[in-house]
């Protein structure tokens, strides 16, 4: 070990944070939030032009602005954060050094040129090919680069993290297995890891044929392939931020899972059915089999959805079983009401999880049907589905957690704390009624990606019902009230970093300080109670499933009255 | 203990489980099996299934077929650039071609009846959505899909591009009639 590096026992967490790890934490968030900030800005071109009264931006800026917000939020800030939030479940959590830390700034540094490389390719006006850039539509060959470099940066990290499980494993700073939430992080990393591969299959050879190496890239082979990258990138999102919502339980309740065998078996589904499931972005297209089509998008028979289901109990059920050891077990849901929700980590957690859950959830698996996919394919209601899984769910978990680490990671004093507890539910509620009426538009067949509802200049012409012109204005006022609760986290994060009170480091040393022993079997959680440990979770659950069988009829209901196909 | 710090029973796969948690992963496992059979199911006994007739083609043979249609069944034309309006027999063939920015040419069914509908895409992807019915195809330059269709409801139609085709993509609108 040459590499002489401290660790600081942080006195606010008891955390312990290694030198190298902190400041690589640290740049990979502020990066990550420097992108949600250019991606928010970009928000405000797209939303006030989709309004359809407001209609701000020309076409041609329009669908560069709209490029530019999808790659610089779906990609850029959420993996970024990511990579903080790998080294954080690794270093951090495991008690050791980071392996290699020139290494990981080299991935750092691959990722930020990529990523300035490709902003800079849209923004030159001729690379306005949307995120998916489906050939044969072409890009300039920097914007392809950009990504490829910000890939490879982004393999290098999952590597970084890997080796660092080494380092803690052969320095034993942990017995028996790693935690939970390192357990998540280790899945989310597998998948990166599958992930990166196929977008490099696909994005490698658009690269070549866009300097013109290669003749053709075939246009369906590359949806098939685009979407086993861009897809399985939306599983890391979802392990992620699953392994913060256990995290946050641990550290707002020092809530412990139910039980370890299901909360760790439900990712184990994650990584066994990762690979399925991209054909959901797939079923309106020829050439496909049907038998293929079925199997994949259901994560073969819905396995990865049940285990969803599982970390959508489990959570708020370790939360329960927390809270009424403390004494509130009064009826159903004192553990609920008595719940901290003036504390932004846990309301943030909260309502990521039910949004994500309730709007994100029961709308992934409909469209996810392959019949149903046809009454809602490329319609608005798919980016109304995906603000509910990517913003509530993932976005929103990375706010909540960034409010626990200004004074752990930062060691600043968080600026405004009154504006932060507000902070996710202006972000968080705006957001789901954002989603709402997009997926109402979309229901009614507006398009995505589209400038002009009204078809102004067009040759025919089509008339939305005015329902459709109404849920598109209110999508305009949600979207730019969650506009306003985005623009209130990233001034209280980099406020803070900037003008935060500086609080102490605590106590630095040469060695790591391993893991106090914990007696085996303290309490085997769950069995104390007879009957149900958290039965206010289990009423909460079958809420959730009734919405979720009632709104899955309801479109079989409605596809069954559209002309027949076959 | 927590999920911050390592398990303390060592063995974590040996954990028992709450009888909430075990009670909810059958109710939640049956649900799933119950979506999965309505995936099948519906391609038995329901009348909405995408078709997977699929052919590789290029631009002059799919146009050249389209042609040929269009000469056989035209029955007018329509607007100042004389789309011609095409009205195949019952359990015919027809093909409609989406390009930069249109689609091309106008069809007209009739109610009822079931038609063969081929579809390509002349250059970049495209999105055929038919409105306000709902029914949305993607279109995938070099692949000819054979879509076959029974429209139950008469009127006017409008199929909308739903993917992005470049700067002219919000004007691509194409038109179907039902008799
Ligand atoms: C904060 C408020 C936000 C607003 C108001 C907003 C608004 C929108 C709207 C209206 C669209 C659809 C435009 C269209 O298809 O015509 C869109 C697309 C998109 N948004 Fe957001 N968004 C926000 C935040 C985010 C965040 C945080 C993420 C990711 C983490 C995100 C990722 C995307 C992606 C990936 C697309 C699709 C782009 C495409 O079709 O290629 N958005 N956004
Ligand atoms: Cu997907
Ligand atoms: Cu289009």
């Amino acid at each position: 070990m040459a590499d002489i590096t401290t660790y600081r026992t942080c006195p606010r967490s008891g955390l312990q944070f290694e030198a190298n790890a902190e400041k690589l934490m640290l740049a990979n968030a502020v990066v990550a939030v420097v992108f949600l900030l250019i991606g928010g800005i970009l928000a405000i071109g797209v939303v006030l032009t989709r309004w359809p009264s407001v209609h701000w931006l020309q076409a041609d800026d329009f669908y560069m602005v709209l490029t530019a917000h999808g790659i610089d939020m779906l990609i850029f800030w959420i993996i970024f954060f990511e990579v903080a939030v790998l080294y954080f479940c690794s270093s951090t959590l495991l008690r050791c050094r980071l392996a290699t830390p020139k290494v990981a700034w080299l991935a750092f540094a691959l990722m930020l040129i990529g990523a300035v490389t490709n902003n800079i390719a849209v923004f030159q006006g001729s690379s306005s090919v949307m995120m998916t850039s489906y050939v044969p539509m072409m890009a300039t060959p920097a914007f392809y680069l950009g990504l490829i470099l910000f890939a490879v940066g982004a393999l290098i990290a999952c590597f970084v993290f890997f080796g660092t499980l080494v380092v803690a494993k052969r320095d034993k700073t942990y017995q028996g297995s790693v935690p939970l939430v390192t357990f998540g992080a280790i899945t989310a990393a597998i998948i990166a890891v599958f992930t990166i591969a196929s977008g490099a299959i696909i994005l490698i050879p658009t690269f070549l044929m866009s300097i013109g190496i290669i003749k053709e890239v075939d246009a369906l082979v590359y949806r098939t392939i685009w979407w086993a990258f861009g897809h399985s990138s939306q599983q890391i999102n979802v392990s992620a931020h699953i392994a913060i919502w256990y995290a946050a339980a641990a550290i707002a309740f020092g809530a412990k899972p139910m039980s370890e065998r299901v909360s760790r078996g439900a990712f184990l589904l994650y990584i066994l059915f990762l690979q399925l499931a991209s054909a959901h972005h797939l079923l309106a297209d020829p050439g496909l089999s049907t038998g293929w089509k079925v199997v994949n998008t259901s994560y073969f028979m819905y396995f990865a959805v049940l285990a969803s289901m599982i970390h959508g109990l489990t959570i708020p059920g370790a939360i329960e079983v927390a809270q009424r050891a403390k004494g509130y077990n009064n009826g159903l849901f004192e553990w609920l009401r008595k719940a901290p929700w003036g504390n932004p980590t846990f309301s943030g957690v909260l309502i990521a999880l039910i949004g994500f859950g309730f709007l994100g959830g029961i709308s992934g698996v409909m469209m996810g049907t392959e019949q149903l996919n046809m009454i809602i394919h490329n319609t608005i209601y798919v980016p109304g589905h995906f603000h509910a899984t990517v913003v509530i769910g993932t976005t929103l978990s990375f706010m909540a957690l960034t409010y626990f680490l200004i004074p752990v990671l930062f060691k600043r004093e968080m600026i405004n704390p009154g504006l932060a507890r507000l902070q996710p539910y202006l972000f968080g509620l705006s957001m789901y009624f954002f989603v709402l009426v997009m997926m109402g538009a979309g229901t009614l067949g507006v398009p995505r990606r589209h400038w002009d509802m009204s078809f102004s200049g067009a040759a025919m012409a089509y008339e939305w019902p005015g329902a459709a012109y109404l849920m598109m204005g209110l999508v305009g006022i949600a979207g730019i009230a969650a506009i306003v609760g985005g623009a209130i986290y990233i001034y209280i994060t980099v406020g803070s970093l900037l003008w935060g009170k500086r609080l102490d480091d605590g106590a630095f040393s040469a060695k790591p300080t391993p893991f106090p022993l914990t007696p085996a079997s303290t309490a085997l959680h769950g069995t104390g109670s007879a009957g149900f440990a958290a039965p206010g979770t289990f009423v909460l659950a079958l809420v959730f499933l009734t919405a979720f069988v009632l709104y899955y009829f309801i479109n079989w209901k409605y596809l069954s009255q559209v002309w027949g196909l076959s | 203990m927590s999920a911050i710090l390592p398990p303390s029973e060592r063995l974590w796969w040996k954990h028992p489980l709450d009888r909430v948690e075990g009670t909810w992963i059958v109710i939640a496992l049956v649900w799933c099996l119950v979506m999965f059979a309505m995936m099948v199911g519906w391609h038995i006994y329901g009348k909405q299934n995408l078709s997977t007739e699929t052919y590789k083609t290029t631009r002059e043979m799919f146009s050249a077929k389209a042609q040929a249609v269009v000469d056989k069944y035209t029955v007018r034309t329509e607007t100042d650039k004389q789309i011609p309006v095409v009205h195949p027999p019952a359990g015919g063939d027809v093909y409609l071609i989406g390009r930069l920015w249109d689609w091309w040419p106008i069809i007209e069914f009739e109610k009822g009846k079931t038609y063969r509908l081929h579809l390509t895409s002349m250059d970049y992807n495209h999105g055929f959505s038919l409105q306000p019915v709902n029914i949305n195809i993607q279109v995938v330059p070099g692949y000819e899909h054979v879509v076959t269709m029974t429209p139950n409801q008469s009127g006017t139609f409008s199929i909308v591009c739903n993917e992005y085709c470049g700067i002219g993509h919000h004007n691509m609108l194409g038109r179907i009639y039902v008799k």
